[in-house]
């Protein structure tokens, strides 16, 4: 259960990001998450409506977009999907291949009222 | 409304602490391994082999993260190597500023090894860089040969997979080579040893491994 701890990371970087802004009322926190990152959606929002209550953030939204998990062939240059299973090329096989997706762990925007 | 656009690294923070230990390390010259595994897969086995095998050439420390107790720092401590106890206290894993912490308690200025156990656990502790070196996952044959493919950040962020106890296959359904076949399908790049703490196989080549690397430091 680290979601809590990331909750409390996003938290922290909305509140900085957002110092400039202290009259105006957080509505939508934009995250994206990797598929391959083991981060349970619903933990990471049950733990970000806990740790909100109380702070500037109360009332706002945590959005999660889910980034899947995607590789590059160093043979052939073809990008293919992974299920989280088989690190290796679809189209030739290769398992000479790079991660190009899967692993993010960001706060992308953040909506604010005007 | 409006949008500001943040693009920040949730675990950038941790990120900045791993990179003031590594420094750390870098400075005083320590070879740094993080070991991980599930719980019971012989992490504290492993780093008393290899205590016992090369405490007479090289000097080790080791910090033990756990969720609670100091007992496998005692386990440690019996040997005669400093350690460092940190307990999480729930925590399911070690982040970069426990580890600044324990090292304000252990003096690694000429220590050449240093291993950190991190708490037992398969999932979380792949996505926190402590500022080591390489990351080590320990598979217990006990556990099954398709391990890798439902864990696969842990094995795709290792570089080193250290298969154990395997005295115990004569007993298990567990395949080796499906193991390993598994295992260098999430990571082709993995360096691959198989030991044995109970009787003491392998423990060489994982040593000679250790050595090997503390001379190119
Ligand atoms: N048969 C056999 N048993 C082993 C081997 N290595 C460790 N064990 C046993 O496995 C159990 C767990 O070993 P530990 O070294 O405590 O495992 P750990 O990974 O440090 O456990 P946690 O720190 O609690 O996650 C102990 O009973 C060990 O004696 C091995 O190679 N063969
Ligand atoms: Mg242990
Ligand atoms: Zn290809």
């Amino acid at each position: 259960m680290h979601e809590l701890g990331i909750a409390q990371n996003i938290i922290e970087i909305v509140q900085d990001q957002t110092k400039n802004f202290s009259n105006r009322k957080i509505k939508n926190v934009f995250v994206k998450v990797g598929k391959l990152t083991n981060v349970l959606n619903d933990s990471l929002l049950f733990g970000y409506d806990a740790l909100i209550i109380g702070t500037n953030l109360e009332g706002s939204k945590l959005s999660i977009e889910t980034v899947s998990a995607k590789i590059r062939c160093e043979s052939c240059g073809s990008e293919s999907m992974i299920d989280g299973l088989a690190f290796y090329c679809e189209r030739c096989q290769s398992t000479s291949v790079k991660l190009i997706s899967g692993m993010e762990l960001t706060v992308s925007e953040i909506e604010i009222e005007d | 409304m409006s949008v500001i656009t943040v693009e920040r690294k949730v675990l950038a923070k941790n990120d900045v602490i791993a990179n003031e230990n590594r420094s750390a390390f870098k400075r005083n010259k320590n070879f740094v391994i993080n070991l991980l595994s599930s719980p019971g897969s012989g992490k504290t086995s492993l780093v008393e082999k290899t205590i016992e095998f090369c405490k007479s050439k090289i000097k080790i420390a080791v910090i033990e993260g756990d969720v609670q107790t100091d007992l496998d720092a005692q386990r440690i401590d019996k040997l005669g190597v400093p350690v460092a106890q940190i307990v999480t206290n729930g925590g399911c894993h070690l982040e970069a500023n426990l580890v600044k912490d324990a090292l304000h308690s252990l003096n690694t200025a000429d220590t050449e090894l240093l291993i950190i156990e991190n708490v037992g656990n398969l999932v979380c502790p792949a996505g926190y860089d402590l500022g080591e070196d390489f990351k080590v996952v320990v598979l217990s044959v006990t556990e099954g040969d398709d391990k890798p493919l439902k864990y696969p950040a842990m094995f795709r962020n290792a570089s080193v997979l250290v298969i154990n106890k395997i005295d115990l296959l004569p007993y298990l359904k567990c395949s080796i080579d499906e193991l390993k076949k598994n295992a260098l399908s999430i990571n082709p790049s993995l360096k691959v040893f198989e030991t044995s703490c109970t009787t003491g196989k392998g423990i060489d080549s994982w040593c000679g491994w250790i050595q090997s690397n503390l001379q190119s430091k």
